[in-house]
């Protein structure tokens, strides 16, 4: 369960000082699916940034399964990432010289686990990703819809209690964005939250619950 | 993150970039290499020099006659005298001293050789049997003055003279003529080369009497002395030097050198020198050093977005320093080991071209070249991997 009270982010901009989350107060319950949707600069990336942990608002509190994350080390911070949380990006952030198979093999050697542990949790999820005949293919022999597979099943190998997505079809085709967002939901349906930012009404409306920002607040909230 | 993961996974890192790691291998190999190949040059001549005088003995003490130091007049040069001769009695009384094993007088100089119709300039010395054992010289057929005492006209031709003026090897039992007098052919040395200057394969050895008439002197060239002990030397250097004062009438007229000494003083030189050498490579090791930490600051720069992605699924910032940093010591290692077997080959090389030098990397130098070598690296990808840990995640992440 994921509870932002009073979380403000501020940017400076030579002397202007941009409110990018201004008081944002919302929860969202376990096993939810959010999109998250608004202009350009409406602050919906420094959310999911700031739910992500990747971003530490300037004030406010965030309660992420009932721990104040807020002010925890940087170090502790990796820790809550590693184990609760998945990102999925736009340009799927794959390492260019690994092959798909160690790409989603990368969170599992942060958590120190032996290889042979390892080689069977990625056959499994290539498997589960229909992937199995791209294992050993670097992210530039993919197709786009290869990589961001490559890339949400790299999110998901620890499952994490929160998949974060920001725009993950923004670089594909309509068909293909569509397969990627559907197997977003397909995870969604197992019990992950899913918190989707996007440009796209219609991947938007595909959520249960629909919030729109504006100059960082929210603005609509409807399920 | 565990060791064996990290150094798999910059591993790879460095082998997906061939042409930048082997550059910067390279770099580092030649930093090495340097220090290994100068070293061995250094120490090679230090050997080679050290060679030269030992082959001469260790517990050797050389007296020549007069002094080695400007010191204001002696008072015998108001009246014209010349400093006093060392002479063939100075070297019989010196013997006699308890601290002296053995002692050869030795004097130098040209005269003509001929026998058989064949006739030529010859460096000729005159001496005692005792020089043999003193300056570890072998005869290879027959012997020389059974005792210091004989006087008898013999002659030892050196192996080369000895090939020239009787090619069918029966040379001993020959009657040869050196200056104008005649001289038994009683020994032939064996082939030694050249050492400290003289080459023995060219040389004859008559006895000293004979050899003072033939060069009509009586003043020895130089007077030999080996020591009881090699312990001993300073001391017995002392006596020998104060018994000859004595019989020079209380004049100090004569040079004694400890030849350990000179040879001490070659090492102590010939070594600085290496270290010198030594010290000029290791500054290519830090350039090589430098250009690491550039390569890998390149690299963050490069590689920000996987930066960010590698935080964004949970990298601590301590695993992302490590991974820069083994990346640095992957490539100084390799880099130190490919220029530790480049170094080694190129010793080789310089002793295939000059058999002489004995140019082997000593020990040391092997040791702190690639220590050096790993050290740079380390400190090189020190400041890199730091400014990878501290990248914010979403800027780095927002770089394509």
């Amino acid at each position: 369960m994921i509870q932002l009270s009073g979380i403000t982010r501020i940017f400076h901009m030579g002397d202007q000082a941009i409110h990018a989350l201004d008081h944002i107060d919302l929860t969202i319950e376990s096993g939810e699916y959010v999109s998250i949707m608004g202009p350009s600069g409406s602050g919906k990336s420094t959310l999911l940034n700031v739910i992500g942990l990747l971003d530490r608002p300037d004030s406010g509190h965030y309660l992420l399964d009932g721990r104040n994350v807020t002010d925890l080390s940087e170090t502790e911070q990796a820790q809550v990432r590693r184990e609760k949380i998945g990102f999925v990006f736009q340009s799927f952030h794959l390492i260019p010289r690994l092959t798909a198979a160690e790409n989603i093999e990368l969170p599992l050697i942060l958590t120190g686990m032996p290889p042979a542990d390892r080689k069977i949790r990625i056959m499994e999820t290539l498997q589960a990703f229909n992937l199995s005949d791209r294992a050993h293919h670097r992210p530039a022999e993919l197709s786009g819809g290869q990589r961001q597979r490559v890339a949400i099943a790299r999110a998901t190998i620890l499952r994490p209690t929160a998949l974060l997505a920001d725009e993950p079809t923004g670089n594909l085709d309509h068909r293909i964005g569509s397969e990627v967002a559907a197997l977003l939901e397909a995870l969604n349906q197992t019990g992950t939250t899913l918190i989707v930012v996007t440009h796209d009404r219609e991947l938007g409306s595909r959520a249960r619950r629909r919030i729109a920002m504006r100059d960082g607040q929210i603005d609509v909230d409807e399920r | 993150m565990k060791l064996r993961d990290l150094l798999h996974f910059s591993l790879r890192t460095i082998t997906s970039y061939p042409a930048r790691s082997f550059l910067i291998m390279l770099a580092m190999a030649l930093g090495v290499a340097a220090v290994i190949i100068l070293t061995a040059l250094g120490d090679g001549a230090r050997q080679y020099v050290v060679n030269e005088f030992s082959s001469i003995g260790t517990n050797l003490i050389i007296v020549l006659p007069g002094r080695a130091e400007t010191a204001g007049s002696f008072p015998g040069a108001v009246m014209g005298q010349t400093p006093r001769d060392l002479t063939l009695e100075d070297a019989h009384w010196v013997g006699r001293l308890p601290q002296v094993r053995r002692y050869a007088p030795l004097n130098v100089g040209v005269a003509e050789l001929s026998a058989t119709g064949k006739l030529r300039e010859v460096t000729l010395m005159g001496t005692t049997a005792e020089i043999f054992p003193i300056r570890h010289m072998k005869l290879a057929q027959g012997r020389f003055l059974s005792h210091s005492g004989e006087n008898s006209a013999q002659i030892v031709l050196g192996a080369k003279i000895a090939q020239e003026f009787f090619p069918d090897g029966n040379a001993l039992g020959q009657r040869v003529r050196l200056g104008d007098r005649r001289f038994l052919v009683t020994g032939i040395m064996a082939v030694q080369g050249e050492s400290m200057g003289f080459n023995s394969d060219e040389l004859v050895i008559i006895p000293i009497q004979h050899a003072q008439t033939l060069l009509n002197t009586t003043s020895l060239f130089r007077l030999l002395i080996e020591t009881r002990h090699h312990n001993e030397i300073e001391n017995a250097k002392e006596a020998i030097h104060q018994a000859l004062i004595r019989r020079h009438d209380g004049e100090d007229d004569v040079t004694v050198i400890a030849h350990d000494a000179v040879l001490a003083t070659f090492d102590r030189i010939l070594r600085a020198l290496t270290l010198g050498v030594a010290g000029i490579a290791v500054i290519s090791l830090a350039v090589a050093g430098i250009l690491v930490m550039n390569v890998m600051l390149v690299s963050v720069s490069q590689r920000t977005a996987e930066i960010g992605l590698l935080k964004a699924i949970g990298t601590p910032a301590s695993a992302i320093r490590h991974i820069f940093m083994a990346e640095a010591v992957w490539l100084s290692v390799t880099g130190a080991f490919a220029g530790f077997v480049l170094g080694q080959a190129g010793s080789w090389l310089l002793r295939l071209a000059y058999p002489l030098l004995p140019a082997w990397p000593p020990l040391w130098a092997n040791f702190a070249g690639i220590a050096v070598a790993v050290l740079a690296g380390v400190l090189a990808g020190l400041l890199p991997a730091i400014r990878a840990a501290k990248l914010d995640p979403v800027m780095a992440l927002s770089k394509r």
